[in-house]
């Protein structure tokens, strides 16, 4: 490892501890917030994989949270399901179904990326903005699997892991919001180690020349067609993931729970973290679950979150086209300029 | 029989309406090779701004309608200057993410003004039906064809018999020599958005009076839109026209026959239109092919 690397896993390490330590100074409500922004930042690290290092436009990951959250859903619930004379039921435990959900939405990530491939640039987007608005619809048809519009409770199961009377762990016990928390934000900071690993080697290096340029790429030898499925597939994984724990931390799924507005969201998201960038994602996902909040400081009117969202969007866009991470780079480099000339 | 023609009729109407819409897209994607995702929640916007006009103003039916039309090609010009016009030349993604900043920001908008209630939109034709030979046909439907048709002939001839439509013509095909022979090409993108923002502005008036007025209402639209846009060929205005007719006859009829699409399964189908078109006959129906050079 080069020395900025090791700066960088001492920086990692500092950082779990904070994350670990963080409830014992704040409020229960706080760390239920807090828990949200794990989930979301686990989305927006699959989402910039794809879109930010790979070059692949998606507005339609929403729908990947969506398939996420209905299998842990189906999983944890028992559905009683019958196809022919066998009757599916299945009430398994809710951490079980986390992974579960992320192999779903991998897959068939994976998958959507074969079709992706003849895609580019707005024709991807376009279909994936498609997929993002048509989804709801289909969950809504397939009554017996999704519980249709009403959706899935899952509060009061006992599949679902403390909801009525918290956790015990290692003699500690946890709210049930404590016990989101830590298992956000565990599952958070583990996929983070893995995608700065899977993007600091090979893979990454070629997920960058592919979005750099794919003409480039592929005369160097890159092949397109796997390393495009391949962006496709984690970014849908991680995506699963964070509805998995979407719907646990709101024990309830619906079609609305997954609208085209939280795939834009996500994308506002990876644009304010930085596109390209994995730490930084964290303040996408703080401005995501926050800002509305924010927003209903400035009108209580339903609408004002959105025009809030959608007006720093296009300012982001306009004035720092590379998000928070491209303002601390920014100021990183002017402050060691300095730092130089002194010497 | 009777039911069949009732269908097809009722289908020509929202296909005249998608027609509209992706039109709309095509005049964008044409002069600036850009998707405006924005476009839907714009005409939503614009329909709101007749229906203050007509609710809250006692304004009659048509001088809003042309009031709004005139707002609606403001606001088009007026988000191409100040919007669109610093990120021309910026990678796609840039100006993708800038149209979804749109879609929130008219979005909210229209709820924060107006509230997210569902409302009532008039509308200027009776609520009567012909009857043609057994068939019953709408004057509502009627009448929704008629202007979209009005509407696209209109623009036909401003394209072609104008000196205006002549310069937006060439400054979308080939903006350097335009601007060679004194074309302000700039200025004439910003009238392809005030057009395209015109169109989506009918589309939006004419939708409002059957699926009733709220924020959210052209999402639907869009989507059976951009189907219709990349069914009849993204590039070409026939072709959307075209598309968007082949479109709202054929989800028209799909959800009356097929029992499993039902209405519940139109956005999926329109989507697995869009999705097929793009991979089979990327060009569409009326397109011409792309050719690339490397």
């Amino acid at each position: 490892m080069r020395r900025r690397e090791l700066i960088g896993v001492g920086v990692f390490v500092l950082a779990v501890a904070a994350v670990m330590l963080l409830p014992r100074a704040i409020s229960d409500f706080r760390a239920q917030q807090l828990a949200y922004v794990g989930i979301y930042f686990i989305a927006l690290l699959g989402l910039n994989v794809l879109t930010g290092f790979t070059g692949q436009i998606s507005l339609g990951h929403g729908a990947f949270m969506l398939i996420g959250g209905y299998t842990t859903a189906i999983l944890i619930s028992d559905q009683g399901l019958k196809i022919g004379s066998h009757v599916f039921s299945s009430d398994m435990k809710d951490i079980w179904t986390i992974p579960i959900a992320g192999l779903v939405a991998g897959i068939v990530g994976f998958l959507f990326g074969f079709p992706a491939l003849r895609l580019t640039g707005l024709y991807l987007a376009l279909a994936t903005f498609a997929v993002a608005v048509a989804a709801p619809a289909i969950v809504k048809k397939y009554e017996l699997f999704t519980g249709g519009g009403g959706g899935v409770n899952l509060f009061g199961l006992p599949g679902l892991t403390g909801a009525v009377e918290g956790v015990e762990i290692f003699g500690h016990r946890l709210s049930f919001n404590e016990w989101l928390y830590y298992l956000s934000w565990t599952i958070a900071l583990v996929l983070f180690a893995v995608a700065w690993a899977i993007l600091r080697g090979r893979i990454g290096r070629s997920f960058r020349a592919v979005r750099d340029s794919e003409l480039a790429a592929a005369s160097s030898g890159v092949n397109l067609a796997r390393y495009k499925t391949l962006a496709f597939g984690i970014s849908a994984f991680y995506a699963g993931v964070a509805g998995s724990l979407l719907a646990i931390a709101t024990t309830f799924v619906n079609p609305d729970t997954f609208p085209i507005t939280l795939s834009i969201f996500l994308l506002v998201g990876v644009v304010v973290g930085g596109l390209g960038s994995l730490w930084p994602l964290v303040v996408g996902a703080v401005f995501i679950q926050f800002l509305p909040l924010w927003a209903q400081e400035i009108s209580k009117s339903p609408g004002a979150p959105a025009v809030v969202y959608g007006v720093v969007l296009i300012l982001v866009m306009l004035a720092l086209p590379m998000g928070a991470a491209g303002l601390v780079r920014r100021i990183v480099s002017l402050t060691t300029r300095g730092y130089h000339r002194v010497r | 029989m009777a039911a069949f023609f009732q269908q097809v009729v009722s289908g020509l109407a929202s296909g005249g309406i998608y027609a509209a819409l992706a039109l709309a897209l095509v005049l964008i994607h044409r002069a600036t090779g850009v998707i405006n995702f924005a476009q839907g929640e714009m005409a939503m916007f614009t329909t709101y701004i007749a229906w203050t006009l007509t609710a809250n103003h006692g304004w009659s039916y048509w001088p809003a309608f042309a009031a709004t039309l005139v707002f609606a090609f403001a606001l088009g010009v007026g988000i191409q200057r100040v919007i669109i016009r610093p990120i021309e030349r910026g990678p796609i993604l840039t100006t993708v993410i800038i149209t979804i900043g749109l879609i929130l920001v008219f979005n909210g908008l229209a709820g924060w003004i107006w509230s997210a209630e569902v409302r009532a939109f008039p509308s200027p034709f009776p609520n009567d039906t012909w009857n043609v030979g057994g068939v019953a046909i709408s004057v509502q439907d009627v009448g929704t064809i008629a202007i979209v048709l009005v509407l696209v002939a209109l623009l036909w001839a401003f394209f072609q018999f104008t000196k205006v439509g002549l310069a937006l013509r060439a400054s979308a095909l080939n903006p350097d020599a335009s601007r060679l022979v004194g074309v302000r090409v700039g200025w004439m993108l910003a009238i392809g958005w005030g057009l395209a923002a015109l169109l989506g502005a009918v589309a939006g008036m004419l939708t409002a009076p059957t699926i009733f007025l709220d924020p959210n209402m052209m999402q639907a639209i869009l989507i059976y839109s951009f189907a219709a846009a990349v069914l009849g060929g993204i590039d070409s205005p026939f072709g959307a026209v075209a598309g968007g007719m082949i479109l709202g006859v054929g989800l028209n009829l799909i959800g009356a026959y097929v029992d499993f699409v039902g209405a519940d399964l139109r956005l999926p189908v329109a989507l697995l239109i869009i999705l097929v078109v793009l991979l089979v006959r990327p060009a569409g129906l009326f397109g011409k092919a792309i050719t690339r050079r490397v």
